[in-house]
């Protein structure tokens, strides 16, 4: 095995991944999606507590972004309780894919509550990445502490962002406001290497505004559902002709 | 929402439409005691679902924004994710770049476009 790096104590593995999380690239994604998420939640008329809060037992950006998007809007709680719900899915094979990393001899339910609730794109990327160098005996306190770096940076950033939000003039205000989804644009395109994929996005950015303009109920569910269908059909088909 | 957050406020609305919807697939992946196959069939097809419903957002929020943003005309406004994407693709795929030249594009139209 190649488990090359040990550490002296769980506390210096913690500690060495919140390092890891701050000086990872992540940490630059999260500052912007962060910033922009508190200019996002000045706008919805919320407090920078709430965001705070939000952003510690939420801890997914894009559930956030339908959350507080919603807030000022007619739809129903149930209508975006469904809409976060089919957007988390991701999270699922996420922490399935992680926990055997973690797994140890004597590593009990309780000790991985905390990893499978920092599991996020950053952290799940990072610790794949990093994990299999560690000795397994440090491996949750090193996860552990590449959540917490991450976390603690997009906590942060959010109380940035939304007392830049509440000081700036209008025009860099509106700014601060497209942060969040030009940076969402972009990383969903980057992370959309294979074809299936590309046509999902391409369908959802086509779907989702058509939708809710002719005032669809449900209207992101429907374009997640529907969207994502066709673009899963068309790959079938286009497995089953070549 | 708003019905909803004046009824029961805004953090048992967090918890409702936010936590629980949301954590509900982490705790499923915790108890899934034998792994899932990330090329499964189920597995691909939550993910475009996933990758379709956040565009979704992402083109609402562009092209319906609220707050400042909304004072900013459309047509700058499509300009500017137009001219982020251009750059991500002329910029070695580069998302930084891309969020920059979109941002710089965004506030200049808005400079000059928004009286």
């Amino acid at each position: 095995m190649s488990a090359s790096i040990t550490f002296r104590s769980s506390a210096a593995a913690y500690f060495a991944g919140v390092k890891s999380a701050l000086l990872s690239v992540f940490s630059l994604v999260l500052m912007g999606t962060y910033i922009g998420m508190g200019a996002l939640a000045h706008a919805a008329d919320l407090s920078s507590g709430w965001l705070a809060l939000s952003t510690v037992l939420v801890w997914a950006a894009p559930a956030q972004l339908i959350m507080i998007s919603s807030f000022s809007t007619g739809a129903t709680l149930f209508e975006v309780a469904l809409a976060v719900t089919l957007s988390a899915t991701r999270l699922f094979p996420m922490v399935v894919a992680l926990l055997p990393l973690l797994r140890g001899p004597g590593t009990r339910i309780h000790n991985m509550l905390l990893p499978t609730h920092f599991t996020a794109i950053s952290m799940w990327v990072e610790s794949l990445r990093l994990l299999p160098a560690v000795a397994r005996e440090h491996r949750i306190a090193f996860c552990n502490g590449l959540g917490c770096g991450y976390l603690g940076t997009a906590v942060t950033f959010g109380f940035v962002g939304y007392y830049l939000a509440a000081g700036l003039p209008p025009l860099l205000a509106g700014v601060l406001l497209f942060l969040t989804p030009m940076s969402f644009f972009l990383s969903t395109v980057h992370n959309a290497r294979m074809m299936i994929d590309k046509l999902s996005l391409v369908l959802g950015l086509v779907l989702g505004p058509l939708l809710a303009y002719w005032g669809v109920q449900l209207d992101l569910m429907w374009t997640g559902i529907v969207g994502g269908s066709l673009a899963y059909a068309v790959h079938r088909v286009r497995e089953a002709t070549q | 929402m708003k019905a909803a957050v004046i009824e029961w406020g805004p953090y048992l609305v967090l918890i409702l439409v936010g936590f629980l919807p949301n954590e509900v697939w982490r705790v499923v992946g915790l108890l899934t005691a034998r792994g899932l196959n990330e090329d499964s069939e189920l597995v691909i097809w939550s993910r475009t679902v996933a990758t379709a419903l956040l565009a979704g957002v992402i083109a609402k929020l562009i092209l319906f924004s609220s707050g400042e943003l909304a004072n900013i005309p459309l047509p700058v406004r499509i300009g500017a994710a137009v001219c982020a994407f251009g750059t991500y693709l002329g910029m070695k795929r580069s998302v930084f770049a891309g969020v920059i030249a979109g941002e710089v594009a965004l506030l200049l139209g808005g400079f000059f476009f928004t009286h």
